[in-house]
Formats: structure tokens, C-alpha cells, sequence
């Protein structure tokens, strides 16, 4: 049974996920190698002289010294084809549809035998260059999707097959690349997953992703093929914001990674997405979502191959010429995979134990978020969007710090105000987008052009808030001048009508452009008219008793997508407050 | 399958609970051993590091007594294993699963790994069935469902043992048709983790005084038991509670105390082993570690019964940003906070309503599960609890005076809640727990609260006016 093994290593040191083999044949780095009889897959990531160090990504219980190692020849790779979507993987992209009850060790990538609807693109004696769209593929529970040739392959077409149902592995297009070589391409190809898909060229930041969260695309929003990071303490709403997002925002396709965080929560996007629609195309989220389970329970070194599995599977929907969104939760665990691993490697600890070359790791990461041109020649974009669990909530620590550096928005969550079940916890002062001159564009086209305007005002009048209240500690909130109250009050109104949206509200989970700029206006308006009333001698307790401000304040429940006309009659029951409000103060002083 | 190896006189080395031996056979990583003394005595323990001529063995008991030319160490050629039964209902076992009630031995019916595997996500159910535990602060404000793991984060000298106690003799599912048939399907796992002797006994009096002993494991690893027993405990009890959640179909609640003594005995064992040590000494892989306890709790579609975790673990010096609760927070599905400032003003449970969280309350409350208005009525507590504590801290520095008449009213608010809805006598349904709410709320004028609608504002708020509530 053992000769059936190759050996090119044999085992003779193991320390959980990592062990140490003496090679026989000449091992690579990075290479792809199956461990013990069981074929357990790892990845050799340190080689000195005839000794190979190699991480396992598998549970290594029952591995002993004098276990053969096996090399495969490949870079640790993953294949990318038309049944990934509307699926869940684990960390290396091996179903976990068609496993059993439990994960259990030594499971092997898919080799599924459904078949595809294919229709060919391109005929013979065309030039397929590298990422040639060649064909598409036709599921129905999924959107189109196109196969590529893979980007390290050009030539002439010598045949293609017909419109038919196809498998995944099965050849359906032979190129001719010159020299007597020849290239066999199917509907998938497999991808080393820590090598970035090559591009034409990358491009500027341009449109946004728009998510249909009010905090995010008004105030700090994001572009596509840009990134983002949302550190936030246990219990301030990473997962839920992060759901939230694959639900509703605008990408094309949606990979969701799950590193090192809870089952249930798994399960229960599993569960939601196959029957939310999604507000555009409305079709089930499910169909555009692809998952990745890393679980905290499972396999530490798998954890840490799972952003970069998740990051190649973006790049090769990018390459299609989508628009790609990558949630990642959480990039801590991540980091505390390196960690662990660097650990057992006896590696110098640098800052909070972390290895030496975190921060270089996730500029790797990051910088694979782009816009871009794709080799097929179309344009498509893959942005991140990675939660970061600072530990004891401190945003001081490396993790949080290394990412700051590599991102564009900051979305910091606030613990007291997730305390108070405000959602999304985002704090507004403690967040920075830097994509917001890029996107004014996009809202002016929407019919907003005073946008950029109103939200420098908000932002400024939750700046003085937080100053008010820092005062009103000291002397008093009602020693406070009316003009000041009124700053307050008006925050109040922004924070409590605009920034909070529940996520689990029906109305208001997910909040259209139209919309968002129907509140901001009427909120803007509501500003103006109480300061001229605070101008004129009208009491702060007399706006704030006005009847208005209840349908102001709920705006957000009360009025869904579908009546945006109710915005008109809720403007005309403003400022008629506001009229008698001054006209029954103008009487008074006649009197 | 088991292959008896022995290995005499190889050991060269003891330190602290482990034994290095020189390897002379080829055996896997995590593989038990027995390690017998010169007087026959047999301690459990596994191999924890190999490497080309050492072979590192974690001793699962006190090392006392083990010398190094006359111990022998069998090696069992598989990993800890666990005999379990359904006999095993009603049963005492110490910390590595051997029986200590006296009575006669458990009838195996199946040898499981302790480490268990973990659940395919993809396999899971969605956790949704709502536990009433009788404590309003957990019902309506932060509710249990069945397959959720809920850690309460407790102190020193805390109450947490009392409400454990009083959450595993109320605990009950809403439907009542539901009930009857699966009222025998419960079981109770008591996991001591290196807690003292008075406190498991505690335990133990109060479940057979409520007549829960015979549906109740008790897993004891006392204080004075070895740390290397101490972190295998947990998983000797996880396991049997797997086999009755997902094998014999029970809904199994396992109550684990204390998860503080379980990450030092992780701590004390890593620096034994020479490993770079990580926030306050805890070994970096601690994250890790405790999801592989925590992860097993859960539900798995087609298959009746569930395991649901309430690990209890004392904050050192109250310190909610010490990496075992911190850990443990990002890991659980939220947290139940004791506080000792409540605990000082007499209130019982003193429980700290806004640290506290269950993520799993969206999925198991509202219209078909509890109560339509419930998670609105939850939500408007926390807001007007929250703003009533930040009002308190105005308060405290320009008086009451300073504050505006809503501030004082909140201020009134604050204090009425802890008094009549955080304290509590015995238990509480959740209906009478919901009314206690509304009638906090009204207190307050109907235009501060923004969380609940206009139909929810008349039919529980403003309905008192003709009744004469002043507000």
C-alpha cells in the first residue's frame, strides 16, 4: 500500500499544523504537497538544504516521523470554474456541499461530474489570446458566467465545440500556441492562489459600490475596486454590516469569506441568502454569492489560505469583466494564523507577537483590490471589504495599524453606541473615506449636486455635538445657549432619522440613492427652518414638542422604497409646522 | 486495531507534566499513552511533539513519583477516546472521563474522539428555537436559543453559579405542545473546570432537589486536580454531550464553569513546553483552542437534538478586555455580563444590560417565535436604558438640576428599571416580563420613543392615561 505512495520527503518532526520532512527529490517553495497515507494537503513554506518546512491544512492528528511526502509539482492552486457560484467551500475551495456531517481530514478538491450549458463565443482559426473569453456558460441557478483561457496561454483556435451541456473538466476548446504546442482548455482552470491574475492595466477609482446603507454611501462611501476596513470590539456589529453588504450592495458577484469566525453564523447565511432577492436583478443573492467556511474550529493553516483562495476567486470574476465585492471576516483571524504558525516555526516575534512580515502580508492582500482593465479586454473590479477584531477593542494594535495604512475607508464601530442597539455602530468621527471626491460625480448624476455640501455639514454638526456634550458635562446641558441646544437637537435628528438603519427591518434594510437623498434634503431642510425659528425667539422646546419630528425621526421605518412620494407630503408637513409655528409666535408678541 | 507498544526505560527527561522520551517507536502526533510508575500506577497522557529522536508526553496527571529508569509508557496506537452510552445519564466523572460515583461502570455503546470534528458549516441548522430561562434580562433583552453558545462573563464572588442554576432548572421551550414530548429529550451536562470542591457539590444538591439529577452528567476536575487533566475535561464532557445531542437526540445544555481556570491551565501548559507567549502570557493559538470547545455547539439539519453552551468564566479584576474574555467574546454568540455594582445595590441577577448581547435573538424572536412586539420592545429598552446611563454621568457632575426635564426622566427611568425589571424574585415568564417593559416606558413621553411605532406607542403606552398613570 505504501508503494503506491510517492515519496519525495519523508517526515521527522511535527508540531501541530507545521512539520518538518528530509526531501529526497528537490521540494519548491510554495509548492503544493500531499502528507501521510491519508494525502493530507500542505504547502511547503521554508526549505533549508534537504529539509523542507511544511504547513498542513488539515487536522495532522496520527501523522508520524517516516511518513511520506509527496510533491505535486504545482503551487498551492485552486480551480475556477462555473459551479463555484451559489455554493459554500471551505478554505481551499473543496465543496463542502458533498461533504458528510463533520469535516474530516483528507477530503480532495472537487471533481464534480455535473454538467454545463455551454455556447462557444469564438471559431476556429480565431487568436485566443490570454484571457480570452472563449465562451459562456449557462446555469439556471446562477448568473452567465464566461470561460477563459487562463492568463499564461495565447494561440490559434485548431477546433471548438459546439453549443452543448458540457462537464467542467472536459475539453472543449484546443489552441494551437505555436512550436508544435499545443493547449487543451476547458470550462475551468486551476489558478496558484497566491500569485495575482495578471491584468491589461489598472484604473482609477470611478463609480461607487453602492451598498444601500445610508452611513456608507452618503457619508463614507466606497468605490468600486477600492478597500475598505471595519474594526470594531466583539458584539459591535462586524458580521451583521458585513452580511449586510453581500446582501444589498451592487456588485455582480459577492465572495464571502467566513476566516476563522462561528458555524451558526454560516448557517444563517446559507439560510437567508437563497431567499432574499436581490433589489436589482431579482434574482435569489444566492445565485451571485459564492462562500468560503473557514470556521474557528477548523484547520489553523487553512485559515490562512482562505483570503488568498477568496481573493483569486474575485480576481477571476473580475476577469470576466464583473464587478466584484469581497467581504472578509475577519482579517484578524487571519493575521492570528500567521501568527500561530510563525509561532511554531520559532520565527522572532515581532510587535504584539505577530511575525516580522504581517504588515507586508497584508499589503499583499489589500493591493489586489483594483478597477480594472481585464486581459479580455473588458472592465471589472474587485473591492475588499475586510472586518479587523482589534483585540480589547483597541485600534492601536498591529493588525488594525498595518491595515490602516493599506485601506481607503475606515468604517470604525463603536462599542457604546452598539451598546445602545444603535446600527451600524459606525462612529462618523472616528471614519474616513478617502473616495469621496472620486464618487461626488456619481451623485450629482443622480440629481444631488449640493451632496458633497450637506455631508461636510453633518459631519461638522456631529463634530460639535460630540464638543456640546463634552461641555454640557461641566456646566450643564440647560445652561447651554438655545443656539447650541439646537446644534444638538439637530444631530440627534441626523444620528437617530439618517445614520441608524436596521438591518433587519424590511423598509429599511436597504436604502436606494433616491431615497438617501430624499432624507438627507428634508433633514437639510429641517436644519435651516429651525434655525431661522431659533432666530426669531421660538423656544427649542417648542420644535422639539412639534409633531413633525416624530415622522422625521422614524422616516427611515415609515417610508419605504415604494412611496418616495410620502417625502413631498412629509417636506409640506415641515415647513407648514414650521409657518404656524412662527406665525402663532409672531401673534404672541403682537398680543 | 489497538496495538499494544510498550517503551521501557526510555524516558530522559521530566518537567512539570511532561515526559520526554527517546523515540524508539514510530508513533502519530496526539496519540494516547499510559504511563505506569514502578508501582504500577497508571496515569493517562499523549504524545504532544515529535521530532527525530524526542517524543514528547503531556502526563494528564500529577507527575509526582515518576522516575526515569522505571516508568513505562504503553502507547495505545490511537487518540484519547471517550466510551459513551446513553447509561451515561445521571453519572459523576472526573476530568478524563472515568466514573467516581461509586457505581458500577458505563455500558459503552461507542469510542469517540475527544477532540470530536468539526461540524460542517454547511450542515448546520440555523438555531432558532427560543428558550425561555424565566430571567427577563436574558429573555426579552438578550435572548437563548437552542444551539447558541452564550457565555456569562461574571467576577470574583458574582452570582453566576446561582444563575446557572437557576437557568438550568427554569429553562423551558415556549410551545407547550413541543414540550411534553420533549421534556424527557433534555439533558444537563455540568462541566467543573478546576473550581473548588463546594461549588460542584452545590450543583449537584440543587439539580437532585429539583429531580434533574437523573437527566444530568456531571463532569468534576477539582481545583485541586492537575492542570494538563483540567484542559481535557471540557472535551470529555463535549463529547458525551455530542453523543446525546446528535446520536440519542437530546436537546443538551452544557453549563461550564470556569473557563478562567481552563485558559490559565492552557497557559501554564504552553510555557511548559517552551512556546513564545502571546497577549499576557496566553499562548497565541488560545483563539483557536477555545473555538474548538466553543465551535461544538449547535444544531445539524435532519437531526433532532442540539447542543447549547453556557460557559461561565469569572473576568480577572472584572477586566472585560483580558484576552480569556475578550477571546471568548469574539468566538461566543454573545455575552451575559454580571456586575458588581448591581450585585452591591442588592439587585439579583446583577445582570449589566448593555454589554450585553445574544446574536443569535434576531433569528428566534418576533412574530411565529415569541411575541410580534418583542424585539421592538427590546430594542427601545436598550436605547432608553442606554441614554438613561449617560444621563446618569451628566448627572453625577452638575447635579439633576442641570439636566432638562426628559434628561430627569430618563434619570427616573434608569433607576426604576434596574429596580423592577433587571431584579427579580424567582422566575418570570416572558409575558409578564414584557409588561414590566411597557409599563418602564411609559414613564417616559411617547415622543422620545423612536424604536417603536405608532400602533405599538397606543396600544401599550398611551392606553394609560384614562387609567390615571401619571407620567
Amino acid at each position: 500500500m505504501a508503494d503506491s505512495v510517492q515519496h519525495d520527503a519523508v517526515i521527522n518532526w511535527i508540531s501541530g499544523p507545521v512539520l518538518r520532512a528530509t526531501a529526497t527529490t528537490p521540494l519548491h517553495m510554495n509548492e503544493a504537497v500531499k502528507v501521510g497515507q491519508r494525502a493530507l494537503l500542505g504547502e511547503v513554506i521554508r526549505i533549508d538544504g534537504d529539509q523542507a518546512v511544511i504547513q498542513v491544512y488539515e487536522d495532522t492528528t496520527g501523522l508520524k516521523p517516516g511518513d511520506p511526502v509527496s510533491a505535486t509539482g504545482a503551487p498551492l492552486s485552486v480551480k475556477l470554474g462555473p459551479g463555484l457560484l451559489g455554493n459554500i467551500f471551505d478554505g481551499l475551495l473543496r465543496p463542502l456541499n458533498e461533504q458528510g456531517r463533520y469535516v474530516r481530514p483528507g477530503i480532495s478538491q472537487n471533481h464534480n461530474s455535473k454538467q454545463y450549458a455551454f455556447s462557444p463565443l469564438i471559431k476556429q482559426g480565431d487568436l485566443a489570446t490570454r484571457g480570452t473569453l472563449f465562451g459562456s456558460v449557462h446555469r439556471d441557478d446562477a448568473r452567465l458566467q464566461r470561460c477563459m483561457s487562463p492568463p499564461n496561454c495565447d494561440g490559434r483556435v485548431v477546433s471548438i465545440k459546439p453549443a452543448g451541456e458540457y462537464s467542467d473538466e472536459e475539453t472543449l476548446c484546443i489552441l494551437d500556441c505555436g512550436d508544435d504546442q499545443v493547449r487543451e482548455l476547458s470550462m475551468s482552470h486551476f489558478w496558484p492562489v497566491r500569485q495575482p491574475r495578471p491584468v491589461l492595466r489598472r484604473l482609477p477609482i470611478k463609480g461607487p459600490l453602492f451598498t444601500g446603507q445610508r452611513i456608507l454611501d452618503s457619508m463614507f462611501p466606497i468605490g468600486c475596486g477600492s478597500r475598505a476596513a471595519m474594526p470594531g470590539g466583539f458584539g459591535t456589529g462586524k458580521t451583521v454590516l458585513q452580511e449586510t453588504l453581500a446582501k444589498w450592495c451592487d456588485a455582480d458577484v459577492i465572495i464571502y469569506v467566513g476566516c476563522g469566525e462561528r458555524g451558526n453564523e454560516m448557517a444563517s447565511v446559507l439560510h437567508d441568502f437563497p431567499s432574499l432577492l436581490d433589489p436589482r436583478t431579482g434574482r435569489p443573492l444566492m445565485e451571485r454569492t459564492v462562500i468560503i467556511a473557514n470556521t474557528s474550529n477548523m484547520p489553523v493553516a487553512a485559515r490562512e489560505a482562505s483570503i488568498y483562495t477568496a481573493v483569486t476567486v474575485g480576481e477571476y470574476y473580475r476577469d470576466m469583466g464583473l464587478r466584484v465585492a469581497l467581504m472578509a471576516d475577519s482579517t484578524s483571524r487571519w493575521a492570528e494564523a500567521l501568527r500561530e504558525i510563525s509561532g511554531r516555526l520559532g520565527e522572532l516575534p515581532g510587535e504584539g507577537g505577530y511575525p516580522a512580515y504581517l504588515s507586508s502580508r497584508q499589503a499583499d492582500f489589500y493591493e489586489r483590490a483594483a478597477h480594472v482593465h481585464s486581459l479580455s479586454g473588458n472592465v471589472g473590479s474587485l473591492t475588499i471589504i475586510g472586518a479587523v477584531s482589534p483585540p480589547s477593542a483597541d485600534f492601536s494594535e498591529p493588525v488594525t495599524t498595518h491595515t490602516k495604512r493599506y485601506v481607503h475607508c475606515f468604517w470604525g464601530l463603536d462599542a457604546s453606541r452598539a451598546q445602545a442597539r444603535f446600527y451600524p455602530a459606525i462612529h462618523p468621527l472616528q471614519s474616513y473615506s478617502q473616495d469621496v471626491e472620486a464618487l461626488s460625480h456619481f451623485w450629482s448624476q443622480n440629481g444631488h449636486p449640493n451632496w458633497a455640501r450637506q455631508r461636510q455639514r453633518f459631519l461638522a454638526l456631529l463634530e460639535d455635538q460630540a464638543r456640546l456634550e463634552r461641555m454640557a458635562r461641566i456646566i450643564g446641558k440647560d445652561a447651554l445657549p438655545p443656539r447650541q441646544q439646537h446644534v444638538l437637537l439637530c444631530a440627534e435628528l441626523i444620528n437617530e432619522a439618517f445614520l441608524r438603519q436596521s438591518a433587519f427591518s424590511e423598509t429599511d434594510r436597504y436604502c436606494s440613492a433616491e431615497r438617501q437623498i430624499a432624507m438627507m434634503q428634508i433633514i437639510t431642510r429641517f436644519i435651516k427652518l429651525s434655525e431661522n425659528a431659533i432666530e426669531l425667539g421660538i423656544t427649542l422646546e417648542a420644535i422639539s414638542a412639534l409633531a413633525v419630528m416624530r415622522r422625521l425621526m422614524r422616516m427611515g421605518e415609515e417610508i419605504g422604497e415604494d412611496d418616495l412620494d410620502k417625502f413631498d407630503q412629509l417636506r409640506a408637513e415641515l415647513d407648514h409646522s414650521f409657518t404656524r409655528l412662527t406665525r402663532s409666535e409672531a401673534e404672541g408678541h403682537e398680543s | 486495531m489497538k496495538a499494544d507498544v510498550y517503551a521501557d526505560g526510555a524516558a530522559t527527561r521530566l518537567e512539570g507534566p511532561l515526559l520526554f522520551l527517546k523515540r524508539t517507536i514510530n508513533v502519530g502526533l496526539n496519540e494516547a499513552v499510559e504511563v505506569e510508575d514502578s508501582s504500577g500506577r497508571v496515569r493517562l497522557g499523549r504524545v504532544s511533539a515529535i521530532d527525530d529522536d524526542t517524543l514528547t508526553i503531556e502526563v494528564l496527571e500529577a507527575t509526582a513519583g515518576l522516575g526515569l529508569n522505571d516508568t513505562r509508557v504503553r502507547f495505545l496506537g490511537e487518540p484519547l477516546t471517550f466510551a459513551v452510552g446513553p447509561q451515561m445519564l445521571g453519572r459523576v466523572f472526573d476530568g478524563v472521563g472515568r466514573v467516581i460515583d461509586e457505581g458500577p461502570p458505563v455500558a459503552a455503546v461507542k469510542a469517540l474522539r475527544i477532540d470530536g470534528l468539526s461540524i460542517n458549516p454547511a450542515v448546520r441548522e440555523r438555531p432558532t428555537d427560543f428558550i425561555e430561562t424565566g430571567i427577563s434580562t436574558i429573555d426579552i433583552m438578550n435572548s437563548l436559543v437552542r444551539g447558541q453558545k452564550l457565555p456569562i462573563f461574571s467576577g470574583a464572588g458574582l452570582p453566576h453559579d446561582q444563575l446557572a442554576i437557576q437557568i438550568a432548572r427554569q429553562a423551558r421551550l415556549r410551545h407547550s405542545d413541543k414540550q411534553t414530548t420533549e421534556q424527557d429529550a433534555f439533558a444537563m451536562v455540568f462541566v467543573a473546570i478546576g473550581v473548588p470542591y463546594d461549588a460542584a457539590e452545590n450543583f449537584r444538591t440543587a439539580m437532585e432537589a429539583s429531580g434533574a439529577l437523573e437527566h444530568t452528567l456531571l463532569f468534576l476536575n477539582l481545583a485541586s486536580d492537575s492542570s494538563t487533566q483540567r484542559l481535557l475535561c471540557p472535551r470529555y464532557a463535549l463529547t458525551a454531550a455530542e453523543y446525546l445531542a446528535f446520536e440519542e437526540h437530546k436537546h443538551v445544555l452544557v453549563i461550564m464553569t470556569d473557563m478562567t481556570n481552563y485558559c490559565e491551565a492552557l497557559r501554564e501548559v504552553s510555557a511548559s513546553h517552551g512556546e513564545v507567549p502571546s497577549r499576557k502570557g496566553f499562548p497565541g493559538y488560545m483563539y483557536s483552542d477555545l473555538a474548538t470547545l466553543y465551535e461544538r455547539a449547535g444544531s445539524i439539519k435532519g437531526v433532532a437534538g442540539s447542543l447549547t453552551q453556557l460557559p461561565i468564566l469569572t473576568m480577572p479584576s472584572d477586566d472585560i478586555t483580558h484576552p480569556i474574555p475578550d477571546l471568548t467574546g469574539y468566538i461566543t454568540e454573545g455575552q451575559i455580563v454580571l456586575d458588581r455594582e448591581l450585585d452591591r445595590a442588592d439587585i439579583y441577577p446583577p445582570v449589566k444590560v448593555l454589554p450585553c448581547l445574544s446574536r443569535l435573538m434576531k433569528d428566534g424572536t418576533g412574530e411565529g417565535f415569541t411575541h410580534k412586539d418583542h424585539p421592538d420592545l427590546a430594542n427601545q429598552l436598550y436605547a432608553a436604558y442606554a441614554r438613561a446611563v449617560h444621563v446618569r454621568v451628566l448627572a453625577s457632575v452638575v447635579g439633576r438640576e442641570g439636566l432638562t426635564e426628559n434628561d430627569r426622566l430618563f434619570l427616573d427611568f434608569g433607576d426604576a428599571f434596574e429596580k423592577q425589571f433587571i431584579h427579580q424574585q424567582g422566575g418570570r415568564t416572558l409575558e409578564a416580563g414584557m409588561e414590566v417593559g411597557w409599563q418602564l416606558l411609559r414613564m417616559l413621553p411617547a415622543t422620545e420613543l423612536y424604536r417603536l411605532n405608532d400602533q405599538q406607542i397606543e396600544d401599550y403606552i398611551s392606553q394609560d392615561e384614562e387609567t390615571g398613570e401619571t407620567t
